[in-house]
């Protein structure tokens, strides 16, 4: 393990109580927090201040690359590597190679997507233990890690306490 | 929904007062108990129909695909009848987590993972066939994929049978990616309940260590959303090629410009009614009626009856078209299609497709579950014939009548048919033991609880 992970979990029992409680730790400066639920929730992005998802526009790319590349491909092979007179038709008989270029745009923008969403999530990753189990089922936890500089443990288990925390973890110690 | 003192009144996703921790216990007991006897004797008689298919297709790459049906001018028989009619099936599994997620119905959320193992289970079937057909599957790959072989000749680009391949293997792939980035978080959930060691690490494999940490839900929800951006176009681009493949050829009954819009009509269909079909099984066997509602399923045939409207008035399109056409070719053909020697399997088509889905315009058979179980198994019937009117209608009277002749499935075609049906199921079985079959994450989200615990 390259970074052991060090610090606090809340867990608590209602996706607004983790709302709060980000917001509250938010005020209080602090940074380097993350969020564990069993399924996403809308607001948290704004409540903890994360950016939206750049993954779009990289998809952009590669699905245009992708619909090059098959066009470009069914164009010299039909064209240029062995041209074949059909009834005297263009080589480059554009239109019936659209349904290839669309799939391949398709194919490859998908695929690639999928593998920038693993680059980006940094999985697989085995190395970094389970919190809690209860987070993939209905509970909702927020790790502040020891490292940021406005840590304090008695000013979050108070801030945690008003939100109706149902569980304070030490997580790595 | 119902409309009371000038309010809408939407029924619940799920039935009242389940709270988060119900669905994972709900969801993953099928998972974590000994299959029951229902299970294994569905899958006891998927095994015997796949080892029959089996011995079949073994003895048909022995002696050649001269044990089929198939003659001169029938030269696409069972095995395109069952490419099409497997892939269409698989349709409904894209749109409804597709173009179902864009539309924001929310009703999907409980019925999407099954649908969409269902595509991938369904398009896995429908490949074997045009891969059998060759009758030399060794060979396939030269005939399907362009490398650079030692003749350097590639394929035709300008096919639609190429065009298919390229359909077919990146809807595939898609919905493969699609369905598993969706079972991530879920099969953490399951991982997380494991107690026993194997388990454990099986799952925390599969998991890819998913943890739902917000950031990576940030990144997470937009790939899906592009995924299923990608899709649409995708799926509807998938049957429209499939109908490329009848409609660019110049057969009267074939060459005719409504096939895209109608074959994706119809796949989504046949689609639609075998998610009903499995739906009735998999709520009954698993105990998940407080998830997959008599609701969920009324929806359904919602879209069984507008999509079995669409392939009716396509039928009656198609009739009118040859005779406007002024081709008396194209007339020939159609007239018979109705009244030639196939004339019976035109009627199945018509009866179990056109007048089969218009009983779901009353309230109390849509939302019965033994009507809509025996009205899914009728359209499916129904769609599978449609398929072998096109091919077989078409092919079996061409333009020159010396070469006419009638085409007799074999006993090898019928028992390769009923294999796919093993193979598929065979699939379908075990995904239900070792995968949720419900989005249990969506699910929740979609629940009106707070998630307060007792």
């Amino acid at each position: 393990m390259a970074t052991k992970e060090k610090g606090i979990l809340a867990v608590f029992n209602d996706q607004h109580q983790l709302l709060d409680a980000i917001k509250k730790v938010r005020a209080m400066g602090i940074t380097k927090m993350d969020a564990f639920t069993p399924f996403p929730i809308h607001g948290i992005e704004d409540a903890m201040g994360l950016k939206r998802s750049w993954i779009p526009w990289a998809t952009l790319v590669y699905g245009l690359t992708g619909a090059t590349l098959a066009f470009t491909f069914e164009t010299w092979t039909s064209a240029f590597d062995w041209p074949l007179n059909i009834g005297g038709k263009p080589f480059i008989s554009w239109p019936a190679f659209i349904p290839i270029t669309f799939e391949g745009g398709i194919l490859i923008g998908g695929v690639l997507t999928v593998l920038t969403l693993f680059g980006v999530m940094k999985l697989p990753c085995f190395s970094k233990p389970v919190l809690d189990v209860r987070l993939t089922n209905d509970h909702f936890g927020l790790m502040i890690e020891d490292a940021d500089p406005k840590f304090n443990e008695d000013k979050l288990s108070n801030a945690f306490k008003e939100c109706h925390v149902v569980d304070i973890k030490k997580i790595g110690h | 929904m119902e409309i009371v003192n000038n309010k809408i009144i939407k029924e619940p996703l799920v039935a009242p007062g389940r709270v988060y921790a119900d669905v994972n216990d709900r969801v993953c007991a099928p998972l974590e108990r000994f299959p029951s006897i229902k299970w294994w004797a569905c899958f006891l008689v998927a095994q015997v129909a796949l080892a029959i298919g089996t011995f079949l297709v073994i003895n048909m790459f022995k002696q050649g695909l001269g044990v089929l049906g198939i003659n001169h001018p029938v030269a696409w028989g069972t095995f395109i009848t069952n490419f099409v009619f497997w892939i269409g099936i698989g349709h409904a599994g894209t749109l409804i987590s597709a173009i179902l997620f864009l539309f924001r119905q929310k009703w999907r959320t409980a019925i999407n993972r099954s649908a969409e193992a269902m595509t991938i289970f369904a398009v896995m079937t429908a490949g074997m066939f045009p891969i059998l057909h060759t009758g030399r599957p060794w060979y396939a790959a030269f005939y399907l994929f362009p490398y650079p072989n030692q003749r350097q000749l590639w394929v035709n680009f300008r096919s639609p049978l190429e065009w298919d391949v390229w359909a077919v293997s990146t809807y595939f792939t898609i919905s493969l990616l699609f369905w598993y980035i969706g079972l991530i978080p879920d099969i953490a959930s399951v991982r997380d309940r494991a107690k026993n060691t194997i388990r454990k690490i099986v799952y925390t494999v599969l998991s890819f260590g998913w943890r739902g940490s917000a950031k990576h839900w940030n990144h997470y929800e937009m790939v899906y959303l592009i995924l299923a951006g990608l899709s649409t176009p995708l799926v509807l681009s998938v049957h429209s090629i499939v109908s490329f493949d009848f409609a660019v050829a110049i057969l009267p009954g074939w060459h005719t410009t409504i096939f895209p819009p109608y074959f994706v009509a119809g796949a989504v269909f046949s689609g639609f009614a075998m998610v009903v079909t499995l739906l009735c099984i998999v709520r009954e066997v698993f105990n998940l009626k407080d998830f997959i509602t008599v609701g969920h399923l009324e929806n359904m045939n919602k879209i069984i009856l507008l999509t079995g409207t669409i392939v009716g008035y396509a039928y009656i399109m198609e009739f009118f078209i040859a005779w406007y056409s002024g081709s008396m070719y194209e007339r020939f053909a159609f007239i018979n299609r109705a009244t030639g020697p196939y004339a019976w399997s035109y009627w199945i088509m018509m009866t179990c497709n056109v007048i089969t889905p218009q009983i779901f315009w009353f309230k109390n058979l849509r939302r019965s579950i033994p009507v809509m179980f025996v009205a899914s198994l009728i359209v499916n019937i129904g769609m599978w014939f449609e398929r072998f009117v096109i091919i077989i209608t078409s092919l079996h009277r061409d333009y020159l009548p010396s070469s006419w002749d009638y085409y007799i499935p074999t006993l090898t075609d019928w028992g390769i048919t009923i294999m796919s049906f093993g193979f598929f199921f065979t699939l379908f079985l075990l995904f239900c033991r070792v995968l949720p079959t419900i989005c249990m994450f969506e699910v929740k989200m979609v629940m009106e609880t707070k998630g307060k615990h007792h």
